[in-house]
């Protein structure tokens, strides 16, 4: 047996109290192409910024060719032969293709002379080891997303990379194109390099990997050859997507109500090409949670947007309530009785200078100040009422959003939609980043507003908060719905494989 | 720690200031060059509340001298051709509000950066003046000066009016949902849209009142002399958005008070005369000057970094 080019044994990296990587445990080997597989979130990205030297892991052994390597920067495993392949492209889109290449490639001081004659052949030279035809001079924001990706691996190559790892690379390549990079990749292996691959989608394990392995919660569960040496199917999707959910749904979720009331917003054939969802028909009504599963990717965070007017639908009809409805803007969904928590809320959801109970009424000026004129008791009335209502920990209204805690600046974003008394809440990802005690807070305070007749989306890439909270599951995949399933019947299984499965 | 820290340390220095003058330069308070100094930042006063309330909402604008030069000979030339002063506060004011909606457009449909944006109508805006009036100065009809008041009541009301502004526009801001909306888009624009509020009216409305602003300001400054300077407005945006900084105006936007600023305005006015008469060499002025102004944007630099730990 040759040595591995890469030996991780119980690799661990906890970000705070999160623990990232519980202990991971995997071998890359010279001509082979090793894919990672792991729902969101399961620790694949924290694996491979160990790998680069992103990230130092808090303990467990890693070794590079056979030698134990501690404290490993990115130049280090530069050095070294590790090279990664980003989903975007990480390239200097005013620089040609040349000059991006010979940034990577050339030595040389600040001062030292460009010989611009080799720096073209080298890039000639290794753009058409892969086959790629791109032009060298043309600059690199003029190529395609896939011609990026090209450039990307041209410079690995280059680079004399033993180790290349492939984040998502045909996340955004059509079919000829995927041909193209499988057959980039194929050349790879046959000489001698390792590939780490990283994709969702299963089809494309089974055409290039040789093993795989699974991660789920921050460890590796599994090791798998896909074929035996004969070339026979050694792993079936099935098992697969077994390994990869494999874990019950703890029965930690408040319990389903029933009994929904009327349609409150209706969907059908909505198509939004800016934000690529497609072909999107949906239905919610009230006192109903609709889950919104899929990867990350799939068009759900997108789907939302469309419905709250940041990026409006081009096609199709919005009924809420029955009416046909014209959503062209935040302001005008609001006036519908469409609430939206947004996904970022460090960004884009509570204002941190601002007190919370200044947040609470951002999005009910008119209706609590019809004056125009701020009535600041009233303003401090409706933050000690959420405050109660919600739990929040915070020692007053006047406290600013940027002292709480992750959960609790999410329960003050939640305030700010609940004082509009919205007919529609869509919650995106509405526990990530939050502390256990306070996950569970939110679940029960969601399924209450439900239980008063509230219709609920809610955007979540936690598979069991999805089984265990939603009414009705609707899985994306690609921009569209492909399966609407109900919550008491639905499995980790169907969802998983709804949202991995190619058409 | 107090909401206010920031604008009442300033206070504090500004009264300390005012202490060292009063033990060691008692003619600093000789009433009516102290009434002078005070009228004659009148203008600038009217200035600094326009670019403050630009800078909350995260924006700067550069153009204001250049907008106040053209207002002030817009309205010059209006009085001295014989419609009457009245029009020519109108027409000042006009002017400004047009510019600042050239400015507010561009900045807030176009979504271009309002440094770029106010730096081309600020040598725009000097050009057409300099063609148009070739650096003639413009004779006043008598009972423009101080409104036909006399000099002094024209200096009290002149003071009177600017105070009563910082009172009147430092309340909108506090009290009324406008104003909550200026330091929510300056704050985090996204979330304020989503919120529902739009940020493009907010910019544009911001950008409109600076250019008010700015034609009442060329009119305060124009009832103070017989004549009107077609360059009386250069290098008033440096001094304004100088007095917004110290006076705590982030310039990342979203945090200040308007009386903040004011403070900020008349520590900055003090701090030469002051050097006048304590006898300091006048070659420092500048530098002292630009030490204060280092010196806000230190303080607010460490307390941002300690807010966001």
């Amino acid at each position: 047996m040759t040595t591995p080019l890469l030996r991780l044994s119980q690799i661990k990296k906890s970000f705070g109290a999160v623990k990232a990587l519980k202990g991971v445990s995997f071998e890359l080997h010279p001509g082979e192409v090793h894919a990672l597989l792991g729902e969101n979130g399961a620790g694949k990205s924290t694996l491979i910024k160990v790998i680069t030297g992103a990230h130092t892991p808090d303990g467990g052994t890693l070794e590079i060719a056979g030698t134990l390597v501690d404290n490993l920067t990115p130049t280090r495993a530069h050095e070294l032969g590790i090279s990664c392949i980003y989903q975007q492209p990480a390239l200097f889109p005013d620089l040609t293709v040349a000059e991006n290449i010979g940034l990577r490639l050339e030595a040389g001081g600040m001062f030292s002379k460009i010989d611009w004659k080799q720096r073209r052949l080298n890039a000639d030279a290794l753009l058409s080891r892969i086959g790629a035809a791109i032009d060298p001079e043309a600059p690199v924001k003029t190529l395609s997303m896939p011609e990026q990706q090209l450039v990307e691996i041209a410079c690995a190559l280059g680079t004399g990379a033993k180790t290349v790892i492939m984040d998502e690379p045909t996340a955004s390549l059509t079919r000829s194109e995927q041909e193209l990079l499988f057959s980039v990749v194929r050349d790879l292996r046959a000489s001698g390099a390792g590939v780490i691959y990283i994709s969702h989608r299963l089809e494309e394990i089974f055409a290039l990997a040789d093993r795989v392995t699974v991660l789920r919660d921050g460890e590796s569960i599994s090791t798998r050859s896909v074929r035996s040496e004969e070339g026979t199917m050694e792993l079936s999707e099935e098992e697969l997507i077994r390994l990869m959910v494999g874990r019950e749904v703890a029965s930690i979720y408040p319990p389903r109500v029933g009994a929904t009331g009327e349609t409150v917003l209706e969907m059908e054939n909505v198509q939004c090409a800016a934000g690529r969802v497609h072909d999107i028909s949906l239905s919610v009504r009230a006192g109903e949670i609709l889950g919104l599963a899929g990867l990350v990717g799939a068009g759900r965070t997108e789907l939302a947007r469309v419905l709250f007017g940041i990026t409006p639908a081009d096609s199709g009809t919005i009924r809420v309530h029955g009416k046909k409805a014209e959503i062209k803007s935040p302001k005008d969904a609001v006036s519908l009785g469409i609430g939206y928590v947004p996904e970022d809320r460090r960004r884009h959801g509570v204002i941190l200078q601002m007190p919370i109970a200044e947040n609470m009424s951002m999005a009910v000026h008119s209706k609590l100040f019809p004056s125009t004129w701020l009535d600041f008791e009233k303003e401090r009335k409706l933050g000690v009422r959420f405050i109660e209502e919600l739990g929040i920990k915070a020692y007053g209204p006047e406290a600013p959003g940027g002292s709480l805690s992750g959960g609790n600046q999410q329960k003050v974003s939640l305030a700010r939609w609940l004082a509009t008394e919205p007919k529609l809440l869509i919650l995106d990802e509405p526990t990530q980043g939050v502390d256990v005690g306070a996950k569970s807070e939110i679940h029960r305070i969601i399924r209450e507003l439900a239980s008063k007749g509230l219709a609920v989306i809610m955007i979540s890439s936690d598979l069991p908060e999805i089984l265990g909270m939603s009414d009705r599951i609707a899985v994306m995949r690609e921009g569209r719905i492909v399966e609407t399933m109900e919550g008491s019947s639905a499995s980790a299984q169907s969802v998983m494989s709804a949202a991995l499965r190619s058409a | 720690m107090n909401k206010y820290f920031r604008e009442l340390s300033v206070a504090a220095a500004l009264g300390i200031l005012l202490c060292v003058l009063a033990v060691y330069a008692p003619h600093f308070y000789e009433p009516q060059p102290l009434l002078s100094r005070l009228t004659a930042q009148a203008p600038t006063l009217v200035l600094t509340l326009g670019i403050s309330m630009v800078m909350i909402t995260r924006q700067i604008d550069i153009s204001i001298g250049s907008q106040f030069g053209l207002c002030a000979v817009i309205a010059g030339l209006v009085s001295a051709g014989g419609y009457g002063f009245p029009t020519a506060i109108v027409s000042a004011i006009g002017a400004g509000a047009f510019m600042g909606a050239i400015n507010g457009w561009l900045v807030a449909w176009m979504r271009l950066p309002s440094i770029v944006v106010t730096l081309a109508t600020m040598v725009t805006w000097a050009e057409v003046l300099r063609l148009f009036q070739q650096g003639k100065f413009i004779n006043l009809p008598s009972g423009v000066q101080w409104f036909g008041f006399s000099q002094f009541s024209g200096q009290v009301f002149l003071i009177t009016l600017g105070v009563c502004l910082v009172a009147f526009l430092a309340h909108i801001l506090k009290t009324r949902t406008g104003g909550r909306h200026i330091y929510a888009v300056g704050c985090d624009a996204e979330a304020a849209r989503l919120s529902g509020i739009r940020p493009n009216h907010v910019t544009f409305g911001v950008f409109v009142l600076m250019g008010c602003l700015a034609g009442l300001a060329a009119v305060l400054n124009l009832v103070q002399s017989p004549q009107v300077d077609p360059k009386c407005g250069t290098g008033l945006e440096l001094k304004a958005i100088a007095a917004a900084v110290v006076g705590g105006i982030a310039v990342n936007g979203g945090r200040g008070t308007l009386w903040g600023a004011f403070v900020g305005l008349l520590l900055l006015a003090t701090i030469n005369p002051a050097l006048t008469f304590l006898h300091v060499e006048a070659y420092w002025e500048k530098a002292i000057q630009g030490l204060v102004i280092l010196l806000a944007v230190i303080a607010d630099g460490i307390r941002s970094r300690h807010n966001t730990l």
